[in-house]
């Protein structure tokens, strides 16, 4: 991506200007066009007014999608909550085979999505921080612009790759760190025994197979924030004898810093939903959550998908819309963070 | 940006990255670099590197792997051109023309809803909105962006199939992509407005044009290849979505041009459907749908880095 | 902006020339092998729909493959979704037969079908598929169980290869001190069904747990469908699963020989093995009903029978309201019967119908108004 043009004025604002807003000259010349040929101050006003009603509409649209998202899978998920006979904060069952009997919670749900996401994110964020710093601040231009389209051009690979790929060859190369993991530091809980009978196809496999797919959307937001730093912070601190790392550690990374954050937390949220490789690469398990990294089971998005061909009856369907109301609104908590945190530094 | 070209001595700095100031040969004012620093820097440069290398390399290796396990099949000219009606699962006749289809028709659909609504929505963010509203909606469009597929393709299901009796088919599908592709055209087409220079509004109120011509025949017009480049894009993100064309969609081995009614085949499905294939024929054609796939991600997204490159804007 | 909107358009234009269908079609004739098939009386509703059981999906392939070649110009849409699915949406009208693991259940489900149908419906098992307990144990290439070990490993009371019990079944092989891993279906699966239903009929109550589609063992790690188990079973090693044979002979794991309940000699998975135990079948139905009592599979006696398979029904009305619909499901399920469908199924993992039991289907079939 380009660079912006430092040192402008600050941009005027263009909702301040309208000129239709009361300047008595521009009607009175209007009004004095002897062909007739005057647009008419009341059909340019209505115009002005169909028109600002369609962007102000497309813009309730929006609101309004995001309210619609909430209130349906709300409506949806009423009755079947209601008919839960299991608490559906703290149980680990979910079983919804038979309808009049519907016991479901989100324990383990929360469980697994919260390790493998978060596990996900702890090893991203400095392999993308590291990535973005080569392309922006190490590498020449032309490699790092080759190398940003190819990481770009990963954000493309559909996801049951990943998981192919996550199962077929990165569960067996993990095999031996997880194995040291749970052998050494096997007394912290989250290198515990989990509820599989082996260490490949766990929570731990499937971390790293998400810290891969999140590290293209973290790389690129991080990249751009970085690039855009202004030229003579870094100059500054050149003029001043810094060395590389102490130029990108005074000026680059204080800039880019909410906008790295904000990207993470853009990449956590993918994390969060990412459906189809976690089915694949994380296996099922038996037994309830005991919170370790080895532990299987599904997440909020896995399991939704694993179901999606039995949508046939109201109440158990209902169930799982409960599970992606719950996804609904652990994603927009996050978000929600990242924007404050970022501020509108971040590209969509 | 123009090289800074300088004569004389002093620092120069090249065109690209940046390397430590030049000294002059003798500069007994000039203090040598402590060694703590030196190793902080090596530190650095090491530590960047290594995490370069250790993201390089899985990166590398699945790019390596679907061009490797693909590649046969994209080059038959059968892949292209027919479905899988009729074949076998063990057979590697026919091609993946129906999923093609499907997925375009789909993000085509979604395309036609998302466009329209995503720049007036921008055109309101920049040019219209103030107080409550605005923020909210720019607070909503990155909600929305963080939304995941899979939730759009539950509530489109609750929505349109559950309560408002809708039929599975290819639209619904397109229905849940206009949510994922709403916030990257919403926000890059804000980028773009945001950067048409004020003279140029300013010289068309100047005129006496009003306000909404103003942005429809001028400030759109010239931030069309910014637009572009954004829908591009969400196309891009959007067509290797699984999670919608599970929920919403049935499987068909032959081609249904019709996106109303019936199972439609798409790149993702046809790959997730043949999951449960065991015959060889069964990974050729995943691996070739999952280039296929990328291919067409590829010329979407090369296409929008050429059409930026003609902005009229300089970014 | 010449330039970007002349190549916008020209974008425009080839994406709707490819999308508009003028390089696209349906005709693939290198498909695989299919020959028309003799004696069907073609004819009825060109475009047949039914969805359900995916267990039964690869033999639906064929067949449908069959019935294009043999009545040109008719098809079968089949949408595997599951047996739930498919019986609900047969009973709603949707479709025009369902493909299910079990038949109409007594009551609702019966009564229903008699609204849908005006008529009684019919459950036809027409695909059985050998299930294998496919094993990966260095070392050991003709593992033999029996019912009750098989379900006590697959509950999580043997829990090592050198076991007893499993020795006791296999003199002289060299079983390994390690630890039982095993793999089950974590999707919802008719394999899984029969599987525990098999364990519950032949294991005279050591199972202890329910049968159903999600497994119940309580123990083992899941692998999202047949191919998933496969490969879990091949990449770990002292791994055991339960999976269609066909995706155990691919992935190259070994299949135990299994003592029926008769008692007698292990008996190895093949078609002859499964074909001799679903002949000895018992059908509860009545007249062209031919609703099955697998229990009488399951624990068939008889010397040389393979008693783990999972059976499929086809459910369709005895009387259609639409002669065009009937005449097509007959057309479909005679060119299913017929020699050509029949022949490509074991290769595929199933089993073609021993003679005696086609006539029964035969004789319904023909009888489908």
């Amino acid at each position: 991506m380009t660079e912006r043009t430092t040192e402008q004025a600050p941009p005027r604002d263009p909702r301040n200007e309208d000129p239709a807003a009361g300047s008595a000259t521009l009607d009175t010349v209007t009004d004095s066009d002897p062909d007739g040929r005057s647009r008419g101050s009341s059909s340019r006003r209505r115009g002005e007014r169909v028109f600002r009603g369609l962007t102000s509409g497309s813009g309730l649209l929006v609101v309004a999608a995001i309210a619609a998202i909430g209130i349906f899978l709300l409506v949806q998920a009423v009755p079947s909550l209601l008919a839960n006979n299991a608490n559906f904060l703290t149980s680990p069952l979910f079983d919804t085979r038979d309808p009049a009997n519907l016991n479901f919670g989100i324990r383990d749900l929360l469980a697994v999505t919260l390790l493998s996401s978060l596990f996900a994110l702890v090893i991203a964020m400095p392999v993308a921080l590291g990535i973005a710093l080569f392309l922006t601040q190490y590498a020449p231009k032309r490699i790092a612009r080759t190398f940003a389209y190819v990481i770009d051009l990963l954000a493309a690979v559909p996801s049951i790759i990943y998981g192919l790929w996550g199962i077929a060859v990165l569960a067996p190369a993990l095999l031996p760190i997880a194995t040291w993991l749970q052998g050494n530091l096997g007394w912290f809980p989250l290198f515990a025994p989990g509820n599989l009978p082996v260490l490949t196809g766990t929570i731990f496999t499937g971390g790293v197979v998400l810290a891969v797919m999140i590290l293209p959307i973290i790389t690129a937001v991080t990249r751009e924030v970085f690039s855009q730093t202004p030229r003579f912070h870094i100059e500054a601190a050149q003029a001043l004898g810094a060395t590389r790392w102490e130029v990108i550690r005074m000026a680059v990374l204080p800039y880019g810093r909410s906008g790295y954050i904000a990207g993470s937390m853009l990449g956590l949220g993918r994390a969060l939903g990412e459906t189809i490789a976690v089915l694949i690469v994380i296996r099922a398990a038996t037994s309830p959550s005991s919170f370790s990294l080895f532990d299987g089971g599904y997440t909020f998005a896995s399991l939704i998908a694993s179901a999606a061909s039995e949508f046939s009856q109201p109440l158990p369907t209902g169930a799982y819309i409960a599970a992606g109301l719950v996804l609904f609104v652990l994603t927009f908590v996050v978000n929600a963070i990242a924007r404050v945190v970022a501020g509108g530094k971040v590209n969509g | 940006m123009p090289d800074a070209q300088r004569s004389g001595a002093g620092p120069s700095m090249g065109a690209t990255g940046l390397d430590a100031p030049e000294r002059p040969a003798d500069a007994p004012t000039f203090q040598a670099l402590s060694t703590g620093r030196k190793i902080k820097d090596n530190l650095a440069t090491a530590l960047v590197s290594l995490a370069f290398l250790i993201a390089v390399v899985p990166l590398v290796w699945v790019l390596v792997t679907v061009v490797g396990r693909g590649i046969g099949a994209i080059l038959s000219a059968d892949w292209w051109g027919r479905s899988l009606s009729g074949v076998l699962p063990e057979s590697f006749a026919g091609g993946v023309y129906h999923a093609i289809y499907g997925t375009l028709i789909q993000a085509l659909l979604a395309a036609v809803i998302a466009v329209p609504i995503g720049i007036l929505a921008a055109v309101y963010l920049v040019e219209y909105g103030r107080g409550r509203l605005a923020k909210t909606t720019s607070f909503m469009v990155d909600i929305l962006a963080g939304v995941p597929s899979i939730v759009a393709a539950l509530f489109v299901f609750a929505a349109f199939i559950s309560i408002l009796g809708g039929v599975q088919s290819a639209f619904m599908v397109s229905l849940a992509l206009v949510l994922l592709m709403l916030p990257v055209v919403i926000r890059n087409t804000e980028e773009m407005l945001r950067l048409v220079p004020d003279e140029l509004r300013e010289a068309s109120y100047a005129l006496g044009i009003p306000k909404w011509k103003t942005i429809l025949r001028i400030v759109l017009p010239t931030a069309l290849s910014g637009t572009v480049t954004g829908v591009m894009l969400a196309l891009a993100r959007v067509m290797g979505e699984t999670a919608p064309v599970l929920v919403l969609v049935g499987y068909s081995q032959s081609i249904n041009f019709d996106p109303f009614a019936g199972n439609m085949a798409s790149l993702p499905l046809l790959m997730f459907s043949e999951l449960s294939n065991p015959e060889a024929a069964g990974q050729y054609r995943i691996w070739g749908a999952a280039l296929t796939l990328i291919l067409i991600i590829m010329i979407l997204q090369l296409g929008a880095s050429v059409v930026s490159r003609f902005s009229a804007i300089s970014k | 902006m010449r330039y970007q909107r002349r190549a916008a358009a020209v974008g425009l234009i080839a994406a709707s020339a490819l999308l508009l269908g003028a390089c696209g079609s349906d005709e693939n004739a290198g498909g695989g092998g299919v020959s028309a098939a003799p004696g069907v009386t073609c004819g009825g509703k060109p475009d047949l729909r039914a969805s359900g059981s995916s267990a039964q999906n690869n033999a639906m392939t064929r067949f449908v493959a069959t019935y294009q070649q043999t009545c040109q110009g008719q098809t079968l849409n089949y949408t595997p979704s599951g047996s739930g699915a498919g019986r609900n949406e047969f009973l709603g009208g949707q479709t025009d037969f369902a493909g299910s693991d079990s038949a109409l259940k007594d009551g609702d489900e019966t009564n229903r079908a008699q609204q849908r149908c005006a008529s009684p419906a019919w459950n036809l098992p027409l695909v059985f598929g050998p299930v294998a307990i496919a094993y990966n144990v260095p070392g050991v290439t003709d593992l033999v169980l029996d019912g009750p070990t098989a379900a006590r490993v697959f509950n999580g009371q043997i829990t090592t290869w050198n076991d007893p019990a499993i020795a006791a079944l296999n003199p002289g092989k060299q079983l390994p001190a390690a630890p039982i891993v095993v793999n089950f279906r974590s999707d919802e699966s008719g394999t899984t069904e029969n599987f525990q239903k098999y364990l519950v009929a032949a294991s005279n109550g050591a199972y202890g747990k329910e049968a159903g589609q999600t497994f119940n063992g309580g123990v083992g790690a899941g692998a999202r469908g047949s191919q998933g188990v496969a490969d879990a079973t091949r990449n770990t090693p002292n791994s055991v699963t339960y999976v269609e044979s066909s995706f155990a002979q691919r992935g190259g794991l070994g299949m135990a020989q299994i003592i029926n309940s008769g008692g007698g000699q292990p008996v190895p998975l093949s078609t002859e093995s499964v074909g001799t135990a679903v002949n000895n079948v018992q059908v509860t139905g009545q007249g062209n009903d031919l609703k099955l009592d697998l229990n009488s599979l399951y624990q068939t006696r008889a010397p040389g029978a393979y008693p783990i398979a999972l059976a499929t029904y086809e459910i369709v009305c005895s009387n259609y309201a639409d002669d065009q619909t009937a005449s097509a499901v007959r057309a479909f399920l005679q060119s299913a019967l017929s020699p050509n469908a029949q022949q490509a199924l074991p290769e595929a993992g199933y089993v073609p119908l021993p003679e005696q039991f086609k006539q029964r289907m035969t004789t319904a079939v023909n009888a489908i108004q």
